[in-house]
């Protein structure tokens, strides 16, 4: 690979961005259709009710109202499936009620869909939709995972006793006791993972249209997989085969997992436009955003660690509740499972390792992956036990992490995981000298003297990236694979498209992959456009989650492209009478070996599209496809150092200093790369100190628009100090990892260790997400008696 | 939102006839910060809006020697600027400098504010503290007289605010602590000291809208100092209580942003 202005490690300013900034992005909303109407989606106000009866014939007859429809029109529909089977500690399969995409006879949360007005214009479906007389024949609701487990709690299904979906485990149960009972000293925690809404910029969106001239389907929407959609409204909801059903996710305005899921509205406005012959279109409005959009986390835990004398740890267990919400979301079964149980291994040698998580329903919206999704709630809870067990022990907090640390690769964890590489020692070192954190003591008196509380905390982590391979996931559970596919065309005159079926939705995918391509043909970044989004276009993939799209997205175009070469030599051996074992790509030329002769890309592209002159036997065309399965996950890894300032008379807390040293893998794009770290790091200081969505027992959304729940704003972050250590990744060829979720994951223990660091001379020793204000000011009075 | 008829009226006369024509169902609109949200979720319905967007004269601030009058339909982000404002009362343009955000600066207005005497807004607590008079389209109030509770006023159905009337004070200060989500005053304090004496007006923390601490007025008179007013605690009864901040924790909250507004008058 060569070096140039704009390859590989080069900070190319994001070509996407100019439409972005310049207003001129093409978002779902954006999209008109010739003939539309407007859906409006009513929803449940009650969190739980059967539901006595509909009565339409007020909206019916509602001006510009062209149909609506109930639970009972889509009757015969497929409901909304979920994607992962996860099997219970005894072997049962998980309870997995169905979910009706509008709700029959029963709704199960405040939001839950009830009927689509369709209508002229917007404004007419939605003051119709308030004239649809429903009959809630309201029962008791459970809202928490608290209510869900008590004695004669309401049921959400019938067929789930005690709200129970499955009770898993993972990890070796008698080996873990066993270490326990070698143990000289036993730390014990139990936190609360905090419930979050996503709140993605662009609310979701969809438009619908059915050609009847060719029975074909399509449907815009805000998706960050579309492929992923067609499978699961297609072959399990409509009934509709691959080649009748496109599905278009335009540009999309930030997903962090929200946009994954296959959503009731895609279902109902596809079928609708179906019914109606004509394109159908729906916004979600930002109020029902926070009722409809999947929620994420939302964990209740209980976990101990095992030590010997030294300090060394023995055996961790842990026993989580998850709550799932009201029905199963695409990936809300593995969320708590597989893309948690099997990181508590973390950066550590823990040579027994236990988890359970049991899940429950609630009548709450649907949980489902937010940016980590599963490796933050165990990195959080594994780096509070950590910190609590240094204190208890009387330990350095940097000490005990380092004498735990893995230092041989590959590393087989007791959970499942196989590490293949890492450095934990090198980012401990960076991180503890860029937040000069031996010089803490003298900043902490600084403060002092101006009445603050200063605390410094730290978080070593590992998160697994880019899941895979399809047949481990398929015995675990998955119903789908988790390769990726990329094609390269080449076109006559030597520019490239580039095919990806990973989604950009604010990675800036149209650069990096861009910078791969051109950095390997040899072509002018500008001459390479990268197509993702349109299950037209591209070919199948599996979209952008898990910060997947680099490591397995960009391995399939580094493949495809790798086969452009292979096949481009052929064509230069021909044209230069040599043996295609003698020619040599660089640079963007072919050239036969020792020699100066040689044939530019465009030439040989030419060539392959203009074959007068042209190797026997081998076909026209420049463009390949690969698919790339993985043979692991990648391991990203980090030290994230938090300082933070309490003020004790208001308990404001004020992250002062965010220093990560990051292990992501090769860097393509360093600019694009700090960027993702720095909106990860918003992220996870957001769930530390800001955010939390509540619900009142009732199950009404306590936190339901902006006026309540807190999104964190420029003003409550510092300038972050963002260091890297490399280490490649050995199983894909570009040593590539994944940067996405990594400040979600890393930062919110190490804020939560800074501001319990803060106010332990205060005699507080314990702190939940979200530290706000009132709360730090309620744990001061309190040990203050 | 439902269907409403827009009224641009360009003079007060023709905003008076709008506003009566209307009946119950008319609503003035200035900035439309607080009353948009609220139609936005259905919560308020107006048949007609009066608009006072080109109704001329009410956007000035004047100098009056001993008093600054600022014009009803001025954006916070004009009194925060006002080189008049920040030379005679420079914790007006402070207090209104913290408003919201940036946007809310740019189009919310004293005089709807005040209007619509919010529990959590700023305006009042500068108001009362101050002793500032509100001036209508038909006579004037004192501030005292003029906050009666949460979002009610001595306003009649069909009076305008024209304009907030501010006695210049030897020294003034508002420190608030605000909602982390909405940016709205948990308990924001104005403590001025003014040609009626010490003041100190509270907002964001009770259900009954802006008030005044006695108590601390009597220290401060005594004492001008943070620590006159640092051990007055008020009472939790009646404060406002939601997820982001509780009773006592409110109540709480108005000793310490006294004390600071205090410390902060120099």
């Amino acid at each position: 690979m060569s070096a140039n202005g704009s390859g590989i490690g080069a900070s190319v300013k994001r070509k996407e961005d100019t439409r972005f900034l310049t207003g001129r992005g093409r978002y779902t909303d954006d999209i008109n259709l010739p003939g539309q109407l407007y859906g409006y989606i009513l929803r449940s106000p009650v969190a739980h009710a059967d539901i006595g009866g509909i009565d339409t014939s007020a909206a019916a007859a509602a001006p510009g109202v062209h149909a609506i429809f109930t639970g009972s029109d889509m009757e015969g529909v497929g409901g909304i499936p979920t994607g992962w089977l996860i099997h219970s500690k005894d072997g049962e399969p998980m309870v997995e009620p169905g979910h009706p995409a509008l709700a029959l006879g029963k709704v199960r949360y405040v939001g839950d869909c009830v009927a689509i007005v369709v209508a002229e214009t917007r404004e007419q479906a939605k003051e119709a939709a308030n004239l649809i007389d429903v009959d809630y024949q309201e029962l008791p609701a459970v809202a928490s995972i608290e209510a869900a487990e008590a004695e004669g709690a309401a049921q959400v299904f019938d067929e789930a006793p005690g709200n129970v979906c499955y009770d898993w485990e993972v990890g070796d149960r008698a080996a873990t006791d066993a270490a326990f009972d070698e143990a000289t000293h036993v730390v014990s925690i139990d936190v609360v993972n905090n419930r979050l809404i996503p709140n993605a910029i662009e609310p979701r969106a969809a438009i619908a249209n059915y050609d009847p001239a060719t029975g074909d389907y399509t449907l815009y929407t805000t998706s960050q997989n579309p492929h992923l959609i067609r499978l699961l409204l297609g072959a399990f909801v409509l009934g509709l085969p691959e080649h009748k059903l496109r599905i278009v996710a335009p540009d999309v305005g930030g997903g962090f997992g929200s946009k994954i899921p296959h959503y009731a509205e895609e279902a109902i406005l596809t079928w609708t436009a179906g019914q109606l012959g004509r394109p159908v279109k729906w916004t979600c409005e930002r109020i029902d955003a926070f009722k409809s959009d999947t929620h994420g986390r939302d964990h209740i835990s209980t976990a101990r660690l095992a030590l010997d004398a030294d300090g060394k740890f023995l055996g961790l267990h842990v026993s989580t509740k998850a709550n799932l919400g009201a029905y199963l979301s695409t990936f809300a079964t593995c969320v708590p499972t597989y893309l948690y149980g099997i990181l508590f291994a973390g950066p550590y040698t823990t040579p027994a390792v236990y988890c359970e998580v049991k899940s429950f329903f609630t009548n709450t919206v649907p949980v489902d992956a937010l940016r980590g999704a599963g490796r933050p709630e165990a990195t959080y809870l594994l780096e509070r036990l950590v910190e609590k067990a240094a204190v208890e022990l009387g330990m350095d907090r940097v000490e005990i992490r380092r004498k735990n640390f893995i230092r041989e690769f590959p590393y087989q964890t007791p959970v499942a995981l196989q590490y293949d590489q890492g450095d934990y020692d090198a980012t401990l070192d960076l991180a503890l000298k860029a937040s000069d954190w031996a010089g803490f003591e003298a900043r902490r008196a600084e403060s002092a003297a101006r009445g603050k509380c200063r605390g410094i905390g730290i978080s070593t982590f590992i998160e697994a990236c880019g899941i895979a391979p399809s047949a481990v996931v398929g015995s675990l559970g998955a119903r789908a694979g988790l390769y990726e596919s990329g094609s390269v065309r080449v076109h006559p005159t030597g520019s490239v498209s580039v095919f990806t079926g990973t989604h950009s939705h604010g990675q800036g995918h149209e650069t990096t992959f861009a910078q791969i391509v051109s950095d390997m043909l040899g072509v002018d970044f500008e001459a390479v456009d990268v197509v993702h989004g349109d299950s037209a276009k591209i070919p199948f993939g599996m979209g952008t989650y898990g910060s997947r799209s680099l490591a397995v997205g960009g391995t399939a175009i580094y493949l495809a492209v790798e086969k452009v070469i292979e096949k481009g030599k052929k064509i230069a051996a021909h044209l230069l009478e040599a043996s295609v074992e003698d020619i040599e790509f660089e640079n963007g030329s072919f050239t036969v070996a020792g020699t100066d002769r040689s044939k530019s890309l465009g030439e040989v592209a030419l060539t392959a599209y203009v074959p007068h002159n042209y190797p026997e036997g081998l076909e026209p065309g420049l463009e390949e496809t690969a698919f790339y399965d993985p043979l692991n996950f990648t391991f990203p890894a980090g030290t994230h150092v938090a300082e933070v300032e309490v003020d004790p008379e208001t308990g404001e807390v004020e992250v002062v200093a965010v220093t990560g040293a990051d292990d992501v893998g090769r860097i393509i794009n360093p600019m694009i790369v700090d960027g993702q770290l720095h909106g990860g790091l918003a992220h996870g200081i957001g769930q530390a100190l800001l955010e939390e969505c509540l619900y009142q027992d009732d199950g009404q959304l306590q936190t339901g628009s902006y006026l309540d729940y807190t999104m964190p704003r420029a003003a409550d972050l510092p300038s972050f100090n963002i260091n890297h250590n490399t280490t490649l990744c050995t199983h894909n060829p570009l040593g590539v990892k994944g940067v996405g979720e990594v400040g979600s994951i890393g930062v919110p223990p190490a804020v939560i260790n800074a501001v319990i660091d803060a106010l332990r001379p205060l005699g507080v020793n314990d702190m939940a997400m979200p530290a706000t204000s009132q709360k730090v000011w309620q744990a001061i009075q309190q040990a203050q008696g | 939102m439902n269907d409403f008829t827009y009224h641009a009226p360009t003079s007060l006369d023709e905003a008076l006839a709008a506003l009566r024509g209307g009946g119950d169902g008319a609503k003035l609109i200035a900035g439309g910060h607080s009353l948009l949200p609220v139609m936005k979720l259905n919560l308020a319905s107006p048949t007609d809006l009066v608009s006072l967007a080109g109704v001329p004269g009410l956007g000035d601030i004047a100098d009056g020697g001993d008093s600054v009058t600022v014009g009803a339909m001025c954006r916070h982000a004009q009194v925060a600027g006002s080189a008049v404002v920040q030379a005679r009362i420079p914790a007006l343009a402070a207090m209104a400098d913290g408003i919201g955000d940036a946007q809310v600066r740019n189009a919310g207005t004293i005089g709807g504010s005040v209007a619509h005497n919010d529990p959590a807004a700023d305006y009042p607590a500068a108001c009362v503290a101050l002793g500032a008079t509100i001036v209508t389209d038909r006579r004037e109030i004192h501030s005292d007289d003029f906050f009666q509770g949460m979002f009610a006023t001595a306003l009649a159905d069909d009076e305008v605010v024209t304009a907030v009337r501010f006695p210049v004070p030897a020294r003034a200060a508002y420190a608030k602590f605000a909602n982390p989500a909405s940016k709205y005053a948990v308990a924001g304090v104005m403590v001025a000291d003014g040609p009626a004496g010490v003041r100190v007006a509270v907002t964001g923390a009770s259900g009954d809208g802006v008030f005044r601490v006695a108590e601390m007025e009597a220290a401060l008179g005594a004492s001008f100092s943070g620590e006159a007013v640092a051990g007055v605690a008020v009472s939790s009864d009646g404060m406002l209580s939601d997820t982001a901040a509780g009773a006592d924790y409110r109540a709480h909250l108005v000793t310490v942003m006294a004390k600071r507004a205090v410390e902060a008058c120099g």
